[in-house]
């Protein structure tokens, strides 16, 4: 029962939670900017119009794929608020990522091609910091269940306080904020376009934006799960957390990728790996 | 027991057929027949077989072993012949000591060896049966017809086909028999074999091509260190316990059986072209595609990984086996990484063979349940989706005359059958809900329980590989220009092989969760008394990913109409058709898109020598703590 619960809550608030997100991120970087910034609800204005306008395409077939995208997001945030295995939720994160790098890639135009390449080397940079927070939350309640680590007796982050920082500079490379904003990026002007979605327009953008807010609910419930012993410290510090990113994303220029895979790698080894070795040690002596 | 002997005896008959049979009318049908007959054997012998236990069976001749003896002697003095004749004098030397090594323990102990039991079965040699039998078969049939344009373009090389088809079908018969047998005197013998059909095989041109001769060479030097560690590890077990046999040296006890399982251990390691003999394999891509297929990728290198497997149990919590499988480990991580900056297809492959190898030789070496489990998956998937992968790549080679990933920008449209096979045979390699990933999956869990160290190979080097497959799987529906359709010419016996492995791929993927009960779950429970790392409600979340995935070509047929189709975007300077743009000086240009290689990141060079060093430290160590157990 709790299950379907979960999983009927995500599918309905999550796009209301993530495009409201969007918005004051929006309004936030405006003000950081000294901007007044559109509205909160800008975002879903946005998406409405979007709906309205005429779906472009290079390809006849390329929007099949930003469904499957879609479709696949909507999946992940299914088994993770289904409280689900924590591994097959990183998976089906990963298969969803590769839809829309195919998409791109099939659209064959040289901006969303750049894209695809970059979008492959930030999945590569985050891929094992993710994977060591989950192994790390698994170590520490004996379960990969996304339900049974939510509701552990103690705060992760007590034990989990180098992996959540491997986490945390990850996190911005998930959200494809600055200074990793390198496959695509909200603001148009710049060597690569729009990068990875350049060719997709109308409904299929409209899409790819609301796969998008389900995506940072879904990255932000990572977030929650090491603070989860305690509801409303779990949300405000996840806010935070959001917050945080936001701030980075204003006051830092874009790296190139190969800073951006080194330091995810070094961080998720150094980090990841280090606090992994340390709870294995505990566990095996004390 | 009749189907086991017909197994191994029947391909040495058609061996013999097809070195007689000069005339391709006559051997074509033969090759067919045998693949058949071969196939439905295996077949039988699984249904028949696999509900019993291990069953063990007394062949007992004493001109068998006289006959293996005389063959090998044969055989080591061909070799002796052959490195003297092309100056190979690494070789030579190896051959006479693995020679020196293997007569002084015959004319020492040669006629106080007792073996009671020659021949077992257990479900894990079926389904290496089961691999082999229908892997080789399909490839068999797909070589005739390569083959035959093979010669018709490389005029210069002899043909010497019907010797071609004659080591494929001894090779055949000498892998079921090392995967059947529990004498180590026989496994050595059929170890032998092996890297000859490999010396041979990879080196088809060796008289016309200088790179055919080097590697040919390079494979048989390293595949001799392995087979001089085995032949040591045999002396040193019959030394010490008095016996040549598998189960004995199984149940011994740790203590007693570490040195040998070592040494044979580091025998699987070289054959598994694991660093720091990695070389071989990338070498021997030189081969005509089927022989890669065959011996490089589904079922030569499957029998390193075999004999580390079978050894799983007594690795299993010592520092040997940690060890064993560090080296698995970086193989896979540095072999992962790599991959990253090849474009030639094959060598694509290769890597992504030798980086897969690695992973199940690190399931062996932690030695758990789980584990287990997780490698005896890699082996059954790897197999079949390597198989179908290499001779796409084939048919693409002698279509396009090109293995280079880039030129298959298009191939959608020049080969739409054989593009969409080859995207079957990567997201099997790589993707969820397909076994491999699964599999990753496994090793994860088993990994986090028994030795979180480890974890650093399989998080880092399965980021690495989800970059180099999506980058080809993209590669192969991207269009830059028109192209023609040239897949019409490809001939029926080539489809055939295709079609099959495709079904294959997707029957395991759909049926993975009987794949893991019948197949995977009675062995691991036969040896270790449980099993079950998937639980139930994960298997149903799979199967639902699964039939998602299965939708997305049914999308294809109904894809929406109401959509404008305009050219790319490039910066308002498009001309002609929209594909072309006006560059500076006011030059029409091509657009074009290459994929990220970064070799000066990932390129061979720095990577292979740390991965060497590691790699020799770490065998080092596998053999200083076998001692010292």
């Amino acid at each position: 029962m709790n299950l379907f619960l979960g999983i009927i809550i995500f599918i309905i608030s999550a796009p209301f939670i993530g495009g409201l997100l969007s918005g004051i991120d929006r309004k936030l970087s405006a003000w950081l900017q000294g901007r007044v910034g559109p509205p909160v609800v800008q975002p879903f204005y946005d998406v409405l119009k979007l709906l309205k306008k005429d779906t472009l395409v290079v390809r006849s077939s390329q929007n099949i794929y930003i469904l499957f995208y879609f479709i696949f997001m909507l999946f992940t945030g299914c088994l993770f608020f289904g409280g689900e295995n924590l591994l097959l939720v990183i998976f089906a994160l990963t298969l969803a990522d590769v839809f829309l790098v195919l998409g791109a890639y099939h659209a064959s135009s040289p901006y969303s091609f750049i894209g695809t390449q970059r979008e492959l080397l930030q999945v590569m940079a985050y891929e094992p910091a993710l994977l060591f927070a989950a192994t790390g939350m698994y170590m520490v309640t004996n379960s990969f269940y996304v339900s049974k680590i939510a509701t552990f007796g103690a705060p992760l982050i007590v034990y989990l306080p180098a992996a959540f920082l491997a986490f945390f500079y990850i996190l911005e490379i998930k959200f494809r904020k600055s200074p990793f904003d390198l496959s695509t990026s909200h603001h148009a002007h710049q060597e690569i376009v729009k990068g990875i979605t350049t060719e997709f327009s109308g409904k299929a953008l409209a899409m790819i934006e609301v796969t998008h807010w389900y995506e940072t609910v879904i990255v932000l419930g990572f977030v929650y799960l090491f603070f989860g012993y305690n509801i409303f410290l779990a949300i405000v510090v996840t806010l935070a957390v959001y917050f945080a990113a936001i701030f980075v994303d204003n006051t830092v220029a874009r790296l190139k990728w190969q800073f951006t895979v080194l330091s995810a790698w070094a961080m998720a080894l150094i980090f990841g790996m280090g606090n992994i070795l340390v709870l294995n040690l505990v566990g095996r002596y004390f | 027991m009749q189907l086991l002997g017909f197994l191994i005896l029947f391909p040495l008959v058609i061996a013999f057929l097809v070195l007689l049979a000069k005339n391709e009318k006559v051997r074509g049908p033969i090759i067919k027949v045998s693949s058949v007959l071969i196939s439905a054997a295996a077949i039988a012998f699984l249904v028949t077989n696999f509900h019993k236990g291990i069953q063990y069976f007394d062949v007992r001749h004493s001109y068998i072993d006289k006959i293996l003896f005389a063959v090998e002697v044969f055989l080591a003095g061909y070799v002796f012949v052959a490195s003297i004749k092309y100056r190979q004098w690494r070789t030579t030397v190896l051959i006479v000591a693995q020679t020196a090594i293997a007569v002084s323990f015959r004319i020492i102990y040669g006629s106080s060896i007792q073996v009671s039991h020659n021949i077992f079965v257990d479900k894990l040699s079926i389904i290496m049966v089961m691999i082999v039998a229908i892997l080789a078969s399909l490839i068999c049939v797909y070589s005739i017809g390569y083959m035959k344009d093979y010669q018709r373009i490389h005029k210069e090389v002899k043909d010497n086909r019907s010797f071609f088809f004659f080591v494929i079908y001894v090779f055949m018969s000498a892998m079921f028999t090392l995967v059947l047998t529990n004498n180590l005197t026989w496994i050595f013998f059929c170890w032998e074999i092996t890297t000859l059909s490999s010396f041979f095989l990879i080196g088809y041109a060796k008289k016309t091509s200088r790179e055919a001769k080097i590697n040919c060479f390079r494979a048989l030097e390293y595949n001799l260190w392995g087979g001089i560690a085995i032949i040591s590890g045999v002396f040193y077990l019959y030394y010490s316990a008095g016996t040549v046999e598998l189960d004995k040296l199984m149940n011994m006890g740790k203590a007693a059986a570490m040195i040998p399982v070592a040494l044979i251990c580091f025998g699987g390691i070289t054959k598994a072209a694991q660093y720091p003999f990695c070389k071989w394999l990338l070498g021997a891509m030189v081969a005509p595609t089927p022989v890669s297929a065959l011996l490089h990728s589904s079922t030569m290198v499957k029998a390193g990984v075999y004999i580390v497997l079978r050894f799983a149990l007594v690795l299993e919590g010592t520092m040997t086996g940690y060890l064993v499988a560090s080296v698995g480990g970086l193989t896979f991580l540095i072999g992962s990484i790599i991959a990253i900056a090849q474009d030639d297809a094959k060598k694509v492959l290769a890597y992504s063979t030798v980086a897969n190898l690695g992973l199940i030789i690190l399931c062996a070496g932690v030695g758990t349940y789980e584990a287990m489990w997780a490698g005896i998956f890699l082996i059954i998937f790897h197999a079949v989706t390597k198989c179908l992968l290499f001779l796409c790549v084939g048919v693409v080679d002698e279509k396009m005359h090109t293995r280079n990933i880039e030129d298959m920008c298009g191939l959608i449209i020049s080969m739409p059958k054989v593009s969409i096979m080859m995207q079957i045979g990567i997201a099997g390699m790589f993707l969820a809900p397909f076994g491999m990933l699964i599999s990753k999956w496994a090793v994860i869990k088993a990994l986090v329980d028994s030795s979180p160290l480890l974890l650093l190979f399989v998080a880092f080097g399965g980021a690495a590989t989800l970059f180099f497959w999506v980058k080809w799987m993209g590669k192969l529906t991207l269009v830059e220009r028109p192209e023609k359709d040239v897949e019409v010419e490809v001939s029926y016996n080539r489809w055939i092989p295709l079609y099959i492995l495709t079904l294959m791929t997707i029957f395991l993927v759909a049926t993975l969760p009987f794949v893991s009960n019948w197949m995977v779950e009675p062995y691991i429970v036969e040896i270790y008394g449980r099993s079950a790392p998937m639980d139930h409600n994960n298997i149903m979340i799979m199967s639902i990913m699964l039939a998602i995935v299965m939708l997305f070509p049914l999308a294809f047929l109904h894809r929406s109409k109401r959509v404008r189709i305009v050219p790319p975007y490039l910066a308002g300077i498009n001309t002609g058709d929209g594909k072309k743009f006006i560059g500076a000086f006011g030059k029409t240009k091509c657009m074009e898109m290459r994929d990220y290689y970064l070799d000066k990141y990932f390129g061979e060079g720095n990577l292979y020598k740390v991965g060497v060093v590691l790699s020799l430290i770490m065998i080092a160590g596998i053999f200083v703590s076998s001692v010292f157990i």
